[in-house]
């Protein structure tokens, strides 16, 4: 992470892993990721780090909890239906 | 979510909003079924608290309701409901934590761009590292220490995939403020994350 390479990589990496980068700026960074090792494990890392929220079980309301909001908003006869 | 159904809920969710405007309690009853496991989940991610969230949720969609005569529809009711929530959240944050919304200085509160310290490659850790509570419960950690500002790009942008636009309309920012923002916590989340998986590597 020294050069003024990796700096402008470090800037555009959301970019170029949300596949938003143009053509040019792609092979760029390609071009430096060959050849900087620093940067490449940032880049996997990064998009790990990425890959593994998307995968994070989503939380859910608990049944109580959905009980508590319908009576609170005053429509408790409509909780069984769906 | 491709363009189709997202047209489709988009009719569907205008149909609703008319029939809540007109006094229909069945549709405020299918409002939420629609849309709480989304308002709960972002509640949730930004209150880093079950109770709390809870509260959020009652209290976004009582506001809605009252508030529906005002939605206009130029954004999207998902987008509507989150930016209720997001306004309900903040205000019980500003009571629990003040310290961590109240200043507006990027660099005390950690919102610029990481540099990077972290260069070990944990991407090739074992699959059941990465799917273990401990692991679950880390990433969840990760995301309620984020400075605020990036906790809320994060949490809409990323785990509720949320356009640029929509996140930016939500949380009232400009769209160059999401990117920027959801760039850092990205950054900042692999800069953590590396120290936990680096540590887990070599135990």
């Amino acid at each position: 992470m020294a050069t003024a390479q990796c700096q402008h990589l470090l800037e555009n990496m959301s970019v170029y892993l949300n596949g938003e980068a143009s053509t040019e700026l792609c092979a760029e960074i390609e071009r430096h990721l060959s050849g900087c090792t620093d940067c490449h494990v940032v880049v996997d890392t990064l998009r790990k780090t990425i890959a593994l929220y998307h995968e994070l079980p989503q939380p859910e309301l608990l049944p109580e909890a959905r009980l508590r909001l319908y009576k609170s908003l005053d429509l408790s006869e409509f909780l069984n239906v769906k | 979510m491709n363009g189709a159904s997202n047209m489709i809920s988009e009719d569907s969710d205008r149909a609703l909003v008319e029939r809540i405007q007109r006094g229909d309690k069945s549709a405020c009853a299918e409002c939420i079924e629609r849309h709480s496991p989304g308002v709960y989940r972002v509640a949730l991610r930004l209150t880093g608290n079950e109770a709390e969230a809870e509260d959020v949720v009652q209290e976004t969609f009582l506001s809605a309701f009252k508030a529906i005569d005002k939605f206009e529809g130029r954004s999207g009711l998902a987008t509507w409901l989150y930016r209720i929530a997001h306004n309900a959240a903040l205000m019980r944050l500003r009571r629990v934590k003040p310290d961590q919304v109240s200043v507006d200085d990027e660099a005390v509160f950690g919102e610029g761009l990481t540099v990077p310290t972290q260069m070990h490659d944990w991407c090739c850790l074992p699959e059941r590292d990465f799917e273990s509570s401990e692991t679950r419960a880390e990433l969840e950690r990760a995301i309620q220490d984020l400075p605020e500002k990036l906790r809320a790009v994060f949490v809409l942008r990323e785990l509720e995939g949320l356009s640029t636009e929509e996140t930016a309309e939500a949380l009232d920012i400009s769209i160059d403020a999401v990117k920027v923002r959801l760039h850092r916590a990205r950054l900042q989340l692999r800069e953590r994350l590396s120290a936990y998986f680096t540590e887990l590597a070599e135990a």
